[in-house]
């Protein structure tokens, strides 16, 4: 006999999906099938359940193999190698919980860490940018309800964010949206003709890295003053044709991704976006949203902030907080060799670093805390597998919107495994001793 | 062997993502991101078949991939290598103090590489942070 588990939430991206259903075993402690997931999302569930899963803490030994530990033993190292850091990196957090990232904070703080979590390879530039003009924006819900003219930029949900379209942009029927996707106007603007490019009204070909350019003659088409025949590979006559079918919508929304905040402009391309839907809000009803990629990626930038005033990049080497990205964030350190220990947890920056900076986590003393075997537990000294948020633990996460959902926890971890906040909760204690604080 | 020029760029796809939750060491992974999107137009100028592997190197760095036709094009003069290590041996790490590195938009070097070997992706972080590719 198997139970279904209901109104789960899925641990993978930042749409957070709610509506997950999971069936398991009758005692609580196998998945067998997973509901209403996309494929990104089912195969995380189903791989908790791998039989070649590590279950134990792990040292790498010089010659490249592994030693098997406690978790005693493994928050022994943590501890002391933080602890005996003078500049050590704590990276990642976005593939946790809330719970375990204060937890960590609290560790960082006494260490006189760098905190940083992956918006430094995804948003941070949207970061920078909102902080430099704001942002106008909305929930989930409201797209769903009120949205009827949706701009992708430089995003790919129908690969990144698989749900994202079927759950709030394009097809829900809404409140005021009753004609689902019959009533909404899609414009995607891609530098190739990607499957969401492929469902759009207007697709937008914009040469790469000309996102500013193009942003800009959107301001220049919505006031109706004079453009060039082409922009950014564009020409003016389709540039115009999207500015008018934007300034004619009830509500629009603007979408961004990897796409204006990975190619060169970078904050200053979403400086742009948030200029353009300043200007819409002369005409009609316009927000504008990253589309944020770990599920819990804008968690971290929310506890950062509230605990030390900034969303990621935060260098308490000093003893207080100090941000400025480009000095204190995580790549540039690498880079420049300036951290002596490396502590990542819920993220692969192993994997999804330049080798520049991978290369310099590789040289110095390191803990990869992921339930998973990865580039960055390949090269690290000390793995620490623990139990999946979301699967096997639950925890507090923010949705893209900032709205916050908590997890739950659909099965038990194997037996003897530590979830993150405990294993977190073993290092704080020990570095609390090891730096005599009350 | 000619030699063609693509502007590299790097992102998800779903594949990519299947492959990364089902396990980073396995092939899968290697299938999913051990690749380049390319245009029909510029597998003519390389003069390749499609699934042939490549040699990209731009000047940080050098992979070794296989040459797909592009499920998303066309984008000629474009290549695109899915987020992983294979596309991380050679983006611009250059943050331009924003802290972001330059995933997309690489200036990169294609040429037929087709008996050497695509390595796993922990495989190719751990030898390339040991020097050995």
């Amino acid at each position: 006999m198997t139970k279904t588990v209901t109104d789960v939430v899925c641990p993978f991206c930042g749409t957070l999906c709610d509506d997950l259903e999971v069936a398991v075993t009758d005692d609580g402690k196998q998945i067998l099938d997973v509901y209403n997931a996309c494929a990104i999302g089912a195969e995380k569930f189903l791989h908790s359940q791998a039989k070649d899963r590590i279950t134990r803490p792990r040292f790498q030994q010089p010659d490249g193999t592994w030693k098997e530990t406690s978790y005693d033993e493994a928050a022994d190292y943590t501890a002391k190698m933080l602890a005996g850091a003078k500049k050590p990196l704590m990276y990642g957090w976005s593939s946790t919980n809330c719970e375990a990232q204060s937890m960590g904070h609290e560790i960082a703080e006494m260490c006189g860490a760098c905190v940083d979590n992956t918006a430094a390879v995804c948003h941070g530039t949207t970061l920078i940018a909102v902080q430099d003009i704001g942002l106008p924006t909305c929930t989930l819900g409201e797209v769903k309800n009120r949205a009827d003219t949706i701009i992708f930029w430089g995003c790919n949900p129908c690969h990144a964010h698989p749900r994202h379209m079927s759950r709030y942009s394009i097809f829900p029927r809404g409140f005021f949206t009753g004609k689902g996707h019959k009533s909404r106007k899609l414009v995607v603007v891609d530098p190739r003709v990607t499957d969401t490019a492929k469902m759009a009204d207007i697709h937008l070909q914009v040469t790469q890295g000309q996102d500013y350019e193009l942003l800009n003659a959107f301001r220049v088409a919505f006031k109706g003053e004079w453009l060039p025949d082409v922009v950014a590979g564009i020409p003016k006559e389709k540039i115009i044709e999207a500015a008018n079918i934007m300034k004619a919508g009830r509500f629009g929304i603007i979408f961004f991704g990897m796409g204006v905040t990975q190619s060169l402009g970078k904050n200053h391309n979403i400086d742009e976006a948030i200029a353009v839907t300043k200007d819409l809000n002369e005409y009609t009803k316009f927000s504008i949203m990253p589309m944020r990629g770990h599920y819990n990626v804008t968690g971290s930038g929310e506890v950062l902030a509230w605990q030390f005033g900034y969303p990621y990049s935060v260098d308490l080497t000093r003893g207080f907080p100090r941000y400025n990205p480009g000095d204190t964030s995580s790549i540039d350190l690498l880079t420049r060799g300036e951290i002596d220990a490396a502590f990542v947890i819920g993220s692969d920056p192993g994997a999804h670093f330049p080798i520049s900076a991978v290369k310099k986590i590789a040289q110095v003393n390191s803990v990869c805390i992921d339930p998973h075997i990865t580039p960055t537990s390949g090269v690290s000294k000390l793995h620490v597998p623990v139990a999946f948020v979301g699967v096997e633990t639950g925890g507090n996460a923010y949705r893209m919107d900032n709205v916050p959902i908590d997890c739950r926890k659909v099965v038990e971890p194997p037996e003897g495994m530590l979830t993150d906040e405990e294993f977190l909760t073993m290092v704080r204690d020990r570095v609390k001793k090891l730096k005599g604080v009350a | 062997m000619a030699k063609i020029t693509l502007n590299l760029i790097s992102g998800r796809t779903i594949h990519q993502g299947v492959a990364m939750e089902g396990g980073k060491e396995k092939d899968l992974y290697r299938k999913a991101c051990g690749i380049i999107e390319m245009d029909d137009s510029d597998f003519k100028k390389l003069g390749c078949w499609k699934n042939t592997n490549v040699r990209v190197t731009s000047k940080y760095g050098t992979v070794i991939v296989k040459a797909q036709e592009t499920s998303q094009g066309p984008h000629p003069g474009v290549g695109f290598i899915p987020m992983g290590p294979w596309a991380n041996q050679i983006v611009n790490p250059n943050t331009y103090s924003t802290g972001m590195p330059t995933f997309k938009g690489t200036p990169v070097e294609v040429e037929v590489a087709m008996n050497e070997p695509i390595l796993l992706g922990v495989e190719l972080v751990q030898k390339a942070c040991r020097g050995e590719v």
